[in-house]
């Protein structure tokens, strides 16, 4: 089985980060690394390879030449090999672009399953799995907590907004896991080492046959007008309980007209 | 008038709130039809004329519940086809935003996702409003390709009545092949219990690792009953097993955005905040004086929850008797 999992390399979501002045995000003064949610389609993808034999797994990624990065730190969790596309006239994609470009890279690999997080943590609209899917006709099992592999088809159980859900769709597939799905493990010393000889082909926009006008800044279906800072929120009034802590938070509740 | 469709989120014909706003913001842009998907039209037909919707059109095909987001789509590409619309408007969740994307891929539209306030723009199209990275940021956007598709969040606006007597119009659906689609073996709604769905609740009282217990969750969910407010936890709580996931608030929780919120040992990790910084006002009680959740705090109370949250249910009793 073949499963390609894509990742992201995303500012630090514990940094300050900030848009460029064209409203792109600044990818320049914060540090970069593999997105957290994506260690989790990582990791499910190592753990079906743990169970059966003959599975192969390719990471995937877009971005500048340190995108690379993020393919390095999943092969050192695991893996087989990895894609990296790179190509000036990606940057400024939005998410039909970054999809057609991915689901581009992954006919080109081949697959049964791609895996992917449930979002990234910078954009994170959450809908890149739903698009490839829907671009490579496949099911698209999303949001899965729970993923059974067996006998070519998926199941999994799946938390929407109301209900819980139990899903089952057939291979091939797209499937996006929360991280409710099971802990991702960290690189061992060996498989730091491991991961510098395994294979990271670089592909550009041409490798893939797509056209550069189909990506990138003027192929987004939308602009940004602004983007502001929210003013910081002002840090209110603070007391110390001195036995009277919940009645003054009854008062300051009651003022606000909570109460 | 500009038509605008809003996908209805319901539950066997009972209209969810956030489809209430949905309809409140789309009379900003024009006039507003609802999509409604599946059985319970009859019973939601009034809801939605008294909160403006001229038209409800009606696809009660079993295909809707058997499989997952796919049907909605097509439904939704194909009565789109027909009509025209200005903006298409979806709720924010993880089925609304996949149908937003796979339609707006399928018209050739531009798709804008957790929105919280659109307006209409100087040419009449909507111009949205986001926040990101952890709600740190406010984006103002638009779409400039076909008709825009907005998934917006619950609470970006009050619901307004704006009764009107809908037309019904039953439509029939192609549905395309069954080899993409994903079957929905079972269904098992969460349950609601007598308090306010997080997402939607105008107040949340949250609990965090100085809950220190499952049974200590009790005195949250007292805090919570006695404001008529939603309970929320979290993750660090949710993880150690003492709430129950759906109940999680954060970054990978729901994220929301309540008139009042109230955090009980929490700390305030960016992770939490991304999930409910924007909140109207926010109080807290943590017994760490630096805890990071009091730089956000309106009001905070540094001492012991189990101190604190009883003698507020107690004083909140007494004010009101």
């Amino acid at each position: 089985m073949k499963i390609v999992v894509c990742v992201k390399h995303v500012p630090d979501a514990t940094a300050d980060r900030t848009f460029t002045e064209d409203g792109t995000t600044d990818r320049a003064s914060v540090d970069s690394l593999l997105s957290e949610l994506d260690e989790y389609a990582v990791e499910q993808a190592l753990r079906i390879a743990e169970s059966g034999p003959d599975v192969e797994i390719c990471y995937l990624t877009i971005g500048p030449d340190d995108a690379k990065d993020a393919l390095r730190k999943a092969l050192a969790m695991g893996g087989d090999s990895a894609i990296h596309v790179a190509d000036e006239d990606i940057e400024g994609s939005d998410v039909f672009a970054t999809s057609l470009v991915l689901a581009g890279a992954i006919q080109r690999h081949g697959f049964d399953l791609v895996l992917c997080g449930m979002a990234s943590t910078d954009g994170g609209a959450g809908v890149v799995p739903a698009l490839l899917a829907e671009r490579l006709g496949v099911p698209a099992l999303t949001h899965i907590e729970e993923l059974t592999v067996e006998d070519g088809a998926l199941t999994g159980r799946r938390e929407g907004d109301t209900a819980t859900v139990r899903v089952r769709g057939g291979l091939p597939a797209v499937v996006s896991v929360t991280d409710r799905s099971g802990d991702a493990r960290y690189p061992s010393f060996k498989g730091i080492m491991a991961a510098k000889k395994k294979s990271l082909e670089t592909l550009d926009l041409a490798d893939l046959g797509i056209d550069a006008g189909q990506v990138g800044r003027t192929a987004a279906r939308t602009a940004v007008d602004t983007a502001t800072r929210r003013p910081p929120r002002t840090k209110g009034e603070l007391v110390s309980d001195d036995g009277t802590g919940g009645i003054g938070l009854a008062a300051f509740l009651t003022a606000k007209k909570f109460v | 008038m500009a038509e605008i469709l809003v996908l209805v989120d319901h539950l066997d014909g009972v209209v969810r709130k956030p489809t209430l706003e949905l309809l409140t913001l789309a009379r900003r842009l024009g006039e507003p039809s609802a999509v409604f998907l599946g059985p319970g039209a009859d019973t939601a037909t009034e809801v939605l004329g008294r909160y403006g919707a001229h038209r409800v059109y009606v696809v009660d095909a079993p295909e809707v519940e058997e499989f997952l987001v796919t049907p909605a789509v097509d439904a939704l590409v194909q009565i789109a086809g027909s009509t025209t619309p200005a903006a298409i408007l979806l709720p924010s969740g993880p089925d609304g935003k996949e149908t937003a994307a796979r339609v707006a891929l399928r018209l050739g539209s531009g798709l804008i996702t957790d929105a919280v306030d659109i307006t209409a723009g100087a040419d009449g199209r909507p111009v949205t409003e986001q926040s990101a990275f952890a709600a740190t940021y406010q984006v103002t956007a638009h779409v400039t390709q076909g008709a825009p598709v907005i998934t917006v969040k619950p609470n970006a606006t009050a619901p307004e009545p704006a009764p009107v007597t809908p037309e019904l119009e039953k439509r029939d659906v192609v549905f395309g092949p069954a080899s993409a689609a994903v079957q929905v073996l079972s269904r098992t709604p969460r349950e609601r219990g007598d308090r306010p769905e997080l997402s939607e609740a105008d107040i949340v009282v949250s609990g965090g690792r100085g809950v220190n217990g499952a049974d200590n969750f009790a005195v949250i969910e007292r805090v919570a009953d006695s404001l008529g407010a939603a309970v929320g936890a979290s993750r660090a709580a949710v993880d150690a097993g003492w709430y129950p996931h759906s109940h999680q608030v954060g970054q990978t929780g729901t994220q929301v955005s309540p008139q009042l919120y109230l955090a009980a040992g929490i700390s305030g990790a960016i992770q939490h905040r991304a999930g409910m910084q924007t909140s109207k006002t926010i109080v807290a009680v943590n017994k760490d004086a630096d805890a990071p959740i009091f730089e956000l705090a309106d009001y905070g109370v540094v001492g012991d929850l189990f101190q604190v949250l009883p003698q507020l249910v107690e004083e909140i009793e007494r004010r009101r008797s």
